[in-house]
Parts: structure tokens; sequence; C-alpha cells
């Protein structure tokens, strides 16, 4: 180290110092104890006594006391829990990896348990030759390692007509973001050729949905990957075991699971879930379809309504995630007052592509009300809009894609509600 | 040493690590598809009937094989039952409020219908169709849509003649043009005068959970009051005390069955009816439910449900009762139907 730098490190020191005695004087002090804690002063069990031993759970769990962390449900949203959905416990969790346990899950025909010994993947039609791969012959292609998040194009999708869920898990709870492992899939059709006719793939996973997508194939030949772990260990079966595609920045639904077949087509197959679902009817009754891209998006994780403050006045963090499927997030404002003023939040890391991000405001609340927003842009200039710009542009029939700024109300208590602001 | 120097080096040694690997040549893995194994897979129906069999089926029929096999979830007349899917009416309502979106009202292609039921359908019981049952199927879903006649015959040479109302209602996503205006420079301050609360949640209060749910530091204390609220509770009089694993077992495999059943505290009939305390139940017997004329013709005959006879049940529910209106197709496994049967043995009133 020079000496240089070390001059300005003692300098900095000695501000910071200063900075910090300041702190003191001016603002309250640390709370006053009246009697001395027991936890402190009398030896626990704990300091006492044995823990367990190693091996006393091969795999582990979260400690009972996160007990609350899990996914969760709306009963009410689909006809039976096998064609359903749940949602992350994002009010909960921090940083940006999401761990598979808790990560949301979205079947159409139930999650199914395939072993890898009876996993086969087909890559046939518009190619040179039509492939089988087993699981072991996946692994033996070159592998890169990438995060992205996954979103449900139906994220938020309730909250379209107004106010209705109570808690950012219910509101923004269909995302995840993982480090996956896999094979791009240009690699895969390259093994196969396509022949210039090729245009689309078709994907489809092994159980009894299918859950069928076209891709142009600029994309398939782009960044989409055939992943086989995620967060460093092979994937849940929730999550498709042995094998799912990830699309970065695109619809969660295209994130084909149990993934057992990839065609190469001149048009797209317009499958069940391309047409009756997954498409956007806006106020006029047309309806936009192939709206794959994920728009930017951000959502205060707390203070929310599972996540209220509990300490009263003072320092607050304020903290929560963002994203865009268009790129990297390159900037994050929070507002305290429902959209009047904005002040730039601090980016955790700086944003990376397709992947979430998170934010936090280090501030001091002074017990008054608060309509917490956040705001999210991205590095194409896209600013993540208002529920009402949303409306102008694409009514209230909508379901999917609702990218609009959530207000939390949170009140003098520090209980937070979802609420819907002029 | 140049301070630009160092960096450049460190950045291109970056790149060249982060880089997708290069794949000079094929690497020759995998083996060739066999026609057969393409010719079993390759099922998808394009909007050019690219796909489609040969084969064909009329309304009439159509009608017999959607309610043995799709009315217990989409109703007799394809209305839909409950929260499952809709697949007739809605026409003109897709600029109103709320729109009913159905096979008739709403999606553009034929070919999507016959892929999606040849493929997914039904619920449960994926690809046990025939050929000839799908095209009968699709013809009365049309039918029921009044898109053809009743004496319709739908087939592969016709099946492109059939016109979707709603086939030009999409477009292509128009986001970056008419949402151009979201590429902007954020406001930061004074954005508008005036802010007022609109519309609250709690209002619908619809979301789920109590607080108990919600208590972090109650939670662990509430789960073990209700595990020992569990230990506690009396196990059913008269039934020989369960194989707790057995029983465990046939909880999950009783997630097969929730789609349509409900069992336990306040079950109520759904697709299918309740099944608390099924053993020992006459067939077709629960009053407000309204089984296939077959299911209620057995309990008056006297089936009743005991292990054996649900044990045939489930192994085969089509062939043990013809005509029910259960659409799912069996337990494949004895394990499975004997761990199910001692999981809803435990549901005994």
């Amino acid at each position: 180290m020079s000496e240089t730098s070390n001059k300005s490190r003692r300098a900095f020191l000695r501000g910071a110092a200063a900075a910090g005695a300041g702190t003191v004087a001016a603002a309250a002090t640390a709370r006053a104890q009246a009697a001395p804690d027991p936890l402190i002063t009398e030896v626990q069990p704990w300091a006492s006594g044995l823990g367990e031993g190693v091996d006393a759970t091969p795999y582990g769990l979260p400690i009972r006391f996160e007990s609350d962390v899990i996914r969760r449900n709306v009963p009410w949203l689909t006809a039976d829990p096998i064609s359903s959905i749940n949602f992350t416990p994002i009010h909960a969790l921090d940083g940006t990896i999401t761990p598979q346990g808790c990560a949301f899950e979205r079947h159409h025909s139930g999650a199914i348990e395939l072993a890898k010994q009876d996993f086969r993947l087909m890559i046939n039609g518009l190619v040179d030759q039509p492939l089988v791969f087993s699981y072991e012959d996946l692994e033996r292609f070159p592998r890169i390692n990438r995060v992205f998040f996954c979103e449900c194009a139906a994220n938020t999708g309730m909250e379209w007509a107004g106010a209705q869920l109570n808690g950012a898990q219910f509101t923004h709870g269909m995302i995840h973001n993982m480090e996956y492992s896999g094979v791009p899939l240009r690699t895969l059709l390259e093994e196969a050729g396509v022949k210039t006719e090729g245009k689309w793939v078709y994907v489809e996973g092994a159980d009894a949905s299918s859950n069928g997508r076209s891709i142009p194939l600029e994309k398939a030949l782009d960044d989409v990957l055939v992943a086989f772990k995620a967060n460093g260990e092979a994937l849940r079966m929730e999550h498709g075991y042995p094998v799912r595609l990830v699309v970065p920045g695109w619809e969660g639904n295209m994130w084909v699971k149990w993934l057992r077949r990839i065609e190469v087509v001149e048009g797209p197959v317009e499958s069940r879930e391309e047409t009756s679902k997954y498409t956007d009817t806006l106020a006029d009754g047309v309806s936009r379809k192939w709206t794959w891209v994920m728009d930017a998006k951000s959502i205060v994780t707390s203070p929310s309504p599972q996540a209220p403050i509990t300490h009263g006045p003072g320092p607050l963090v304020i903290t929560g995630l963002a994203w865009s499927g268009r790129g990297a997030v390159s900037k994050v404002d929070v507002s305290k007052d429902g959209g009047k003023t904005w002040e730039t939040a601090r980016l955790a890391n700086p944003g990376e592509p397709m992947a979430l991000t998170r934010f936090y405001l280090d501030t001091t609340w002074d017990g008054s009300e608060m309509l917490l927003q956040s705001r999210a842009m991205d590095e194409t200039g896209y600013v993540q809009p208002t529920k009402a710009m949303l409306r102008e542009v694409r009514g209230e029939n909508s379901v999917y894609h609702n990218n609009c700024i959530q207000t939390w109300w949170v009140k003098e208590t520090g209980e937070a509600e979802n609420v819907e602001v002029s | 040493m140049s301070k630009y120097r160092k960096i450049l080096i460190v950045g291109t040694a970056l790149a060249a690590t982060l880089a997708t690997p290069a794949m000079a040549e094929k690497l020759g893995l995998g083996r060739a598809a066999l026609p057969e194994e393409i010719a079993a897979w390759n099922l998808d129906v394009s909007p050019d009937g690219t796909g489609l069999p040969e084969g064909s089926g009329s309304v009439e029929y159509g009608e017999t094989v959607f309610s043995e096999n799709c009315a217990s979830c989409h109703g007799e007349f394809a209305e839909g039952v409950g929260n499952w899917p809709k697949l007739a009416g809605g026409e003109d309502t897709l600029a109103r409020r709320d729109p009913v979106k159905t096979v008739g009202s709403y999606w553009p292609y034929l070919s999507t219908v016959w892929d999606y039921v040849h493929r997914s359908m039904p619920f449960g019981a994926a690809q046990t169709l025939s050929t000839d049952d799908v095209y009968a199927m699709t013809a009365y879903i049309l039918y029921s849509n009044y898109l053809v006649d009743s004496d319709f015959v739908l087939s592969k040479d016709n099946f492109l003649d059939v016109e979707m109302p709603n086939a030009d209602g999409f477009i292509i996503d128009d986001r970056e043009e008419t949402e151009a205006h979201f590429w902007t420079e954020p406001c930061m301050e004074n954005c508008k005068d005036e802010v007022e609360i609109t519309m609250h949640a709690s209002v619908l209060d619809v979301t789920p959970g109590t607080t108990e749910d919600d208590a972090p530091a109650e939670a662990d204390t509430v789960a073990e009051a209700d595990q020992a609220a569990a230990e506690e509770a009396p196990r059913t009089a008269g039934v020989a005390e369960p194989d707790p694993e057995l029983v465990a077992e046939g909880e999950k495999v009783f997630r097969k069955c929730q789609a349509c059943h409900q069992v336990g505290e306040g079950a109520k009939n759904r697709v299918g009816p309740q099944l608390n305390s099924v053993l020992g139940r006459t067939a077709g017997s629960i009053d407000d439910f309204r089984y296939s004329n077959p299911m209620s013709a057995a309990g008056e005959d006297g089936l009743a449900w005991t292990d054996e006879t649900l044990a045939q049940y489930l192994a085969d529910p089509r062939k043990y009762i013809k005509g029910t209106r259960m659409s799912f197709a069996g337990l494949r496994s004895q394990d499975e139907i004997d761990a199910v049967i001692a999981y809803l043995a435990t549901f005994a009133e």
C-alpha cells in the first residue's frame, strides 16, 4: 500500500470519529435499561450445556424460529392446489438470492417426480439430426453459471382493479432469483444443427400439462439456458428437477420445468399457454400476445404489511427489490409521501442484467404516517410507471404484466397497509 | 507500471473467464432420435393444421365423452363449475369489465383446443383419450359455443374451415410504441400537488392467513401448542390404531385427490363429494352431491365403501363403476391405494 493511501485512510478514520461523536451528541442516546438484563447476567442453558452434534440434520432446514418464512398461497385464486401458484416470502428475505425451499411454485398439472435416469431431452423438428440426450449427456457439455430472476407474468395481477392483498408476499411474491448452472440452449441446438427454415423453438415439459411455449430462435440462441442446478444444488422437484429452461428476463411461464422436448419450427405453435392464457386484453377488447419481456419493477419489502415497523421512531432501514427484464436496474427511488418527492436509494450491489437488485434507504423515521413507494429505472431508461399510467394504456381487464408502483400506507403505529393513492 | 494497463489486463482476463464457452465443433453427445420416439412426443398441432392426425368425431358422440370426462369440472354444457375454466359463452364480453374468456369468445385458433385436450386433458388422466374422442370433444365444445350445428362432424379435412370468432382479436406486443412514454426522465420533486388514499386492501379483506400465522415471535409457541393438541386428540374409537407412516404416506398420495375432494374438519363437496367417513358409507349417498347415475345405482344396489371395494375402485375407477364422473385414471400401485385408504380411515366421525 502506498504512503498516500495510508495517510488518506488515517484522515478518513479521524473524520469518521469526529462525525460519530457529533451524531451521538446531537441525537438521542441509546435506550435506557432499568434493571440488568438476565439474558446477560444469568448463565443461559445454551451457554452451559451442549448443542446438537454434526449430522443431527444431514440436510438442514431453517431454525424453527423462522418457521413463518414460508411460501403461502391464496386459496380462492385457483380452482385447486395442483394447477395453482404460491408466493415467495419476500417480506422476510434479504439480499437477492432466493432459497429454493421458499421460492414460489407455479404448476399446471402438479409438481412431478422425474428421476435423472428417466429423463430424456429430445431435439427434433427442423434440425439436421434429431437427437435424444440423457441427463449424463447434458453434464458433458461446457456449462455456465448465471443469476436471473424468474417472475410469473401474473405477479401483482390481483391488484389491477384495486388494492387487494395485504402483504408484499401476496402482491409481489411470484418471483425468485437464483444462480443457475446449465448448458446454453444454443450449444444443444448447434449440436443438432438448425436448418435455415427454423425460426422458432417450441419447448415443452414432461408433466401432463406439458406447458408448451414457442420462443423465437433469436432468443433461444441468445441467452436461454438448459439448467440443472440452482443455487449450487440440484433443482428442487417443484422447480423442475432434473432440468428446466431458463429464459432470462421473460415471463416465468416460458421457463419450462421438467424439460423434455425442444422442437425447431417455422412458426409459433400458438399453444394454450400463449393464446388463451398469458395474453393481455386491452380496454377495447383487443388482446396483446407475445408479451414476453417483464417490464422494470420494484417493491418495498420492509416495512410492509407483513413486516411492520416495531421499533418506534429513529433509524429505519427501508429496503426492497428491483428488477427489469430488459437489462440491469440502474436506479431506484423511494418516496415517503405517495410520490410527491423522491429520494434515490442505495443499491446494495450494482444492478445485474435480468437479476434482482437489492436497494436500501437508510433513513430516520419521525413516527408520522408514510405513503411508501419505490420506483425502478433500468439501463434502457425505462421508468416504472404508476398504476394510473398503466390503466391509461391498458385498461383494467389485464391479468398479467402489472408492474405498477406499489404504495404501502405506514401508520403511526408502524403497521402498514396496501393502498392505492391518487 | 501504469495503473490503466493493469486494469486492462485484469479486464481482459475477466472477460475471458466470463465468456460463454466457445463451441468449436459438435461434441457428438446424445444419440439419434428414432422415428417412433419422435412420433410419440411430437404431438403439437399448429394453427395451419400441421400435426393433426387422421380422424373425426361428431358433436353427438362428443357430448357423451365430454359428459364422462370433462363435465365434472367444466360443466355439462362447458359452462364451468366453480373456479374451473368456462369453455363456452362469453361472446361480446371482451371489451367489458371482467371479460369472460372461453373457447368461443377468446381462443383464436381451433388447433389450440385440439392440441391441449389431446395432450393435457382430462385433468389427472392426460393422454388417455383416443384421436377420435378428441375430435368429438372439440366438436362438442364448438357446439356449446353455437359455432357448429348439432349434426356437425369435425375431421382433419374440415378442421381449417371452422371460423373462430376472436381469430382477429390479437395484436403483437406493442409496448415499445404505445408505452414509449414510460422511457422518461423520472420526476424527483413536486411531482404532484395532492396525494390521497383512494382504496384500502383491508376493505376487501381477502388476504389469507391470520394474525397467528404472521406473528413470528409467537410462531414457534403456537406451532408447539397445535402439535400438543393434535397429540392429545383422541384417536377414532373402534378403528385399529393406524400405522402413522402409512397414514403420512397416504396424506401425500391424497394430493392427487385434492383437486376434487376435501376431507377433514369442515370438508365440503367440491367437484367430488367430501370424504369424511367414506369408509362404511354407501356409494353415492351424500344427499346434496350430484353423482353420476351409475354411482347412485351402485349404492342403491348395496355397494358400500370398505377397504376392499374402495381399493378396487381406486385401482381403476372407470372400470369398477362404468360411467362414473370421476375422471381420475386410478392409482397405479397397491402401496398407494393402501396408504390413501389408511389416511381416509383417520377421518371417521
